[in-house]
């Protein structure tokens, strides 16, 4: 409805919006130029030391590696499931875009594990051949780019299924009409049909690559890419250098950013025509082969997550040459909820990520609200804050929180919050708004304003008319923003190393602490809890938007 | 005849662009009021402006006396239905057609029995349980009518009620639903751009183009004293010469054939002349009011047909004639019909 209501609620929200999102990163660059003193003596110093764009360096060639990677295993998989029919085709599909939904530090533990020089792999092959060393180190941007391209295929994979999945089968035919082999017609119908997805799925991976923390900081050793630089920094003291690269950073996201919304405009043109998918071939021959490497590649993909089950059975002490773990017990996972100690960052992960996940929802929803339904000035400015998070990686934000809530200066908004309850929930909060709050925005979008209107001229009050048709109609965009936002804030690793204390810190910084004592039992049974935990979360929540 | 429903001088402007002028109409109760006219005429503004959904700039809307203008929309009584029903995809049928009924709820008895009557009314006996998206769109358009219906409104809004529909399903629920709104005996208003929708369903019309309500009056009205050039041309067929006003409507370089003047016009003018097919027949020969022409297009319509002659004189024309008048490129000779409507004259349009 258009009906005038004029109101401050617009601009006090963006204004609190501003507050959590845009003052952290205008600090950071007023600390980063020196404020108060307003110098560029530490940006010249970065400009000046080699050790900074060798980390600048190592982040982009990182992340471009990892995208042609990433897109040598997603594309020919997404076209295996997509284009042919096979025993086992639809389970298979769903296993091979499992990675997607766990944590990305759990993914770099089940490969320390598997592929680590103590990992099953390196200890089967030592065994095999009787070396007396293990025959490889799992460390250097190999190793990164060997978790990155196991993690981040699947965005290739999922673009590329969607993107066959919306095809026009009539194009092919046509081209077959016109005489073109079935490769040609890959080469000039379907594949440049399928660009905007690619370039999309490309822009993802580029984005979450150079955001990524856990790999480049479990198996980066010496190698630093920007996130471990800054956070090495950071936890140097040397803050203001730490505020430079932080805005470096923060710099290259938002010109991926620039990018990933042109090739969304691009994909919005490229999606005008729209036919009936081909038809899956039926393999023939092939068929047993097909069958035969999905299920392998299938074993392939979840064999980390079954070392991780496999370790955290495995006793304290009780393992140290043998090829397999002679003893395994419930042991570990006693201990988790027998000792107040171990309980402790389960606690606190499922408390901090259900009040940062709960403020999302709220700040998310009242913005999209605001913003969609009563049109105005603010809606703009709105929708950016709310999605800003998104293209920063964690550890800017991270960062810039840390900068802006350790100060107490209240005339200025700022807070001491550091080293308090409330900084690992905000820093959660922050990172979740873009996906609650672009959750709530499409739902209301897809809302037809007619339900409302027509709920008003029935008699119903504001509040009878969202309580029974705006919330019951946008329930399930919010569940799934909801699903994600709690997943993210649950397995958090980037926010928590920079913002944590003893007394709050996560399951994440537990498995860390774990695996420096060498307790990997323990380690890889808090990583089987929060996996399962988000699988929980993951199936209630999809449940329930399904109903 | 007192106005159970008045719109006066209603203006609603979106930024630079004003939707509606100084609309001002009213409805007896009871009475079935189109508002018909061309896409961007402003009519689903009017609409909206007496359901509450947008606020005038100026003008006053008023019920029984009773100005509501700043009534928010739950607050006016208005049952509405609209273009594509709206209806809550999340309730079954029973609980949509229970939305609007006080408090109380739609599990007291008297809610239920309201739900089974609106239901009857609509013709959905026994539809209550089901789901709103598992019944055809017909169905559907009755089930909103009945949801509109069963808080017992004061005035009932209609937009486009029956654009979804096809075309064949179109004119049976057109029937079943001025059935309905006469048997409850509502003050009804409802938009459409369909000349034949408008003309069924109302007991007067009111038509509109730019914003402007240009005439408000009976089917009949409307068609035989259309009261500007728009109307005139809107309402009907129409052939449109360009003229002369002096002594009556002087072709050039034909007849001047007699014609009723719309207002506005002086003489001496260059006007507009707008003749219906109705209103041109042939005639053997020669005549002195006859304008010469040959038949281009010849459309059978059963008992009658329409045949387009072009003139030298006055462009293309329409005429309607019997089947067997002629035939296509014969050479005719068209005159004022003495018994058709009159043609009719308004000021040139620039």
């Amino acid at each position: 409805m258009s009906r005038p209501r004029r109101g401050v609620a617009p601009a006090l929200l963006t204004l609190l919006l501003f507050w959590l999102v845009g003052y952290p990163l205008v600090l950071t660059l007023a600390e980063a130029l020196g404020a108060p003193h307003w110098t560029l003596s530490h940006v010249a110093e970065f400009a000046a030391r080699p050790a900074e764009w060798h980390a600048l360096w190592a982040s982009l060639w990182i992340s471009l590696a990892t995208v042609v990677l990433a897109g040598a295993i997603g594309v020919p998989l997404a076209f295996l499931f997509e284009r042919n029919e096979f025993p086992g085709r639809g389970l298979l599909g769903a296993l091979v875009a499992l990675p997607v939904a766990l944590p990305p530090l759990i993914g770099v533990l089940a490969f320390l594990f598997l592929y680590g020089e103590s990992g099953f792999a390196s200890r089967a092959v030592q065994a095999l051949f009787g070396l007396t060393e293990a025959p490889w180190r799992l460390s250097g941007p190999g190793a990164i780019l060997f978790v990155h391209a196991y993690s981040m295929y699947v965005y290739f994979y999922l673009f590329t299924r969607a993107g066959l999945a919306r095809a026009d089968g009539s194009l092919l035919e046509a081209a077959a009409s016109l005489g073109a082999s079935r490769s040609r017609a890959t080469w000039r119908i379907t594949l440049p049909l399928l660009a905007p997805a690619l370039s999309g799925a490309a822009l993802l991976t580029f984005m979450t690559s150079l955001a990524s923390f856990s790999a480049p900081y479990i198996f980066g050793g010496s190698f630093r890419v920007m996130t471990t630089q800054i956070v090495a920094s950071k936890l140097n003291g040397d803050d203001a250098m730490a505020m430079v690269e932080t805005v470096a950073l923060a710099l290259i996201g938002f010109a991926g950013l620039a990018l990933l919304r042109k090739a969304e405009r691009r994909r919005e043109v490229a999606g005008g025509t729209r036919g009936v998918a081909p038809r899956r071939r039926q393999l023939a021959r092939g068929k047993w082969a097909a069958t035969a490497a999905g299920w392998a590649l299938a074993i392939l993909l979840l064999l980390p997550h079954a070392t991780l089950i496999l370790v955290s059975l495995v006793p304290r002490n009780t393992w140290t040459t043998e090829a397999l773990p002679p003893v395994l017990d419930l042991g570990n996972y006693r201990s988790l909820f027998s000792e107040a100690e171990r309980l402790r960052p389960i606690v606190n992960s499922l408390w901090m990520a259900s009040a940062a996940t709960l403020l999302a929802i709220l700040l998310g929803f009242a913005a999209a609200s605001l913003a969609v339904r009563r049109k105005g000035r603010w809606s703009g400015p709105l929708e950016t804050l709310i999605a800003a998070p998104w293209a920063l990686p964690g550890t800017v934000f991270a960062v810039a929180l840390a900068a802006a809530f350790s100060v107490h200066a209240p005339w200025a908004g700022r807070f001491v919050l550091v080293g308090t309850l409330a900084i690992l929930p905000l820093g959660y909060l922050v990172r979740s708004l873009p996906l609650t709050g672009r959750a709530a925005f499409a739902g209301l979008r897809q809302m037809d304003p007619a339900l409302e209107e027509a709920a008003a001229s029935l008699g119903a009050s504001a509040a009878r008319r969202f309580r029974r048709i705006v919330l019951p109609q946008i329930r399930p965009a919010l569940a799934a923003g909801a699903s994600l936002a709690f997943l993210a804030a649950l397995g958090d690793f980037v926010v928590s190393i920079v913002l944590y204390t003893y007394d709050t810190r996560p399951i994440s910084i537990e498995i860390l602490s774990s695996l420096r004592i060498q307790e990997i039992g323990a380690a890889a049974a808090y990583g089987v809890l929060l996996t399962v935990l988000s699988a929980a979360a993951f199936l209630i929540w999809g449940r329930r938007t399904e109903a | 005849m007192s106005d159970f429903l008045r719109l006066e001088s209603l203006e609603k402007r979106f930024g630079a662009l004003a939707v509606t002028r100084q609309v001002s109409l009213g409805a007896a109760k009871g009475e079935i009021v189109a508002l018909l006219g061309p896409s961007g005429s402003g009519k689903t503004t009017v609409l909206r402006l007496v359901a509450g959904f947008e606020t005038p700039d100026a003008g006053r809307i008023l019920v029984e006396g009773e100005d509501v203008t700043a009534l928010a929309p739950e607050r006016r009584r208005f049952g509405m239905v609209f273009q594509h029903y709206a209806l809550f995809p999340h309730m079954t049928v029973g609980e949509n057609v229970a939305f609007g009924l006080a408090a109380g709820g739609a599990a007291s008895a008297a809610a239920k029995a309201r739900v089974a009557e609106m239901l009857a009314l609509a013709g959905l006996s026994g539809f209550e349980d089901r789901r709103v998206t598992a019944i055809s769109g017909g169905q559907q358009q009755r089930v909103a009518l009945a949801r509109a219906l069963a808080p017992n409104p004061r005035v009932l809004l209609l937009d486009e009620p029956l654009s979804n529909l096809d075309p064949t399903l179109r004119e049976k629920t057109r029937r079943e639903l001025k059935r309905a709104i006469r048997k409850v005996g509502i003050t009804t208003l409802f938009v459409t751009h369909e000349q034949e929708e408008a003309f069924e369903l109302g007991d007067r019309v009111a038509v509109l183009h730019q914003g402007r309500l240009e005439q408000l009056g009976t089917p009949e009205e409307l068609f035989e004293r259309p009261a500007t050039r728009f109307v005139a041309t809107f309402v009907g067929r129409s052939s449109v010469v360009p003229v002369a006003w002096k002594d009556g409507a002087r072709i050039p370089g034909g007849p001047v054939w007699p014609a009723t003047a719309g207002g506005g016009l002086a003489e001496g003018d260059d006007a507009d002349l707008v003749v219906r097919p109705e209103g041109l027949a042939f005639c053997p020969s020669p005549a002195p009011l006859a304008l010469e022409g040959t038949v281009v297009e010849r459309r059978y319509a059963g008992r009658t047909a329409y045949f387009l002659v072009a003139t030298a004189a006055a462009g293309e024309l329409e005429v309607l004639a019997a089947p067997d008048a002629a035939r296509e490129g014969d050479r005719v000779y068209v005159v004022p019909a003495a018994d058709g409507p009159a043609p009719r004259v308004f000021p040139r349009q620039r």
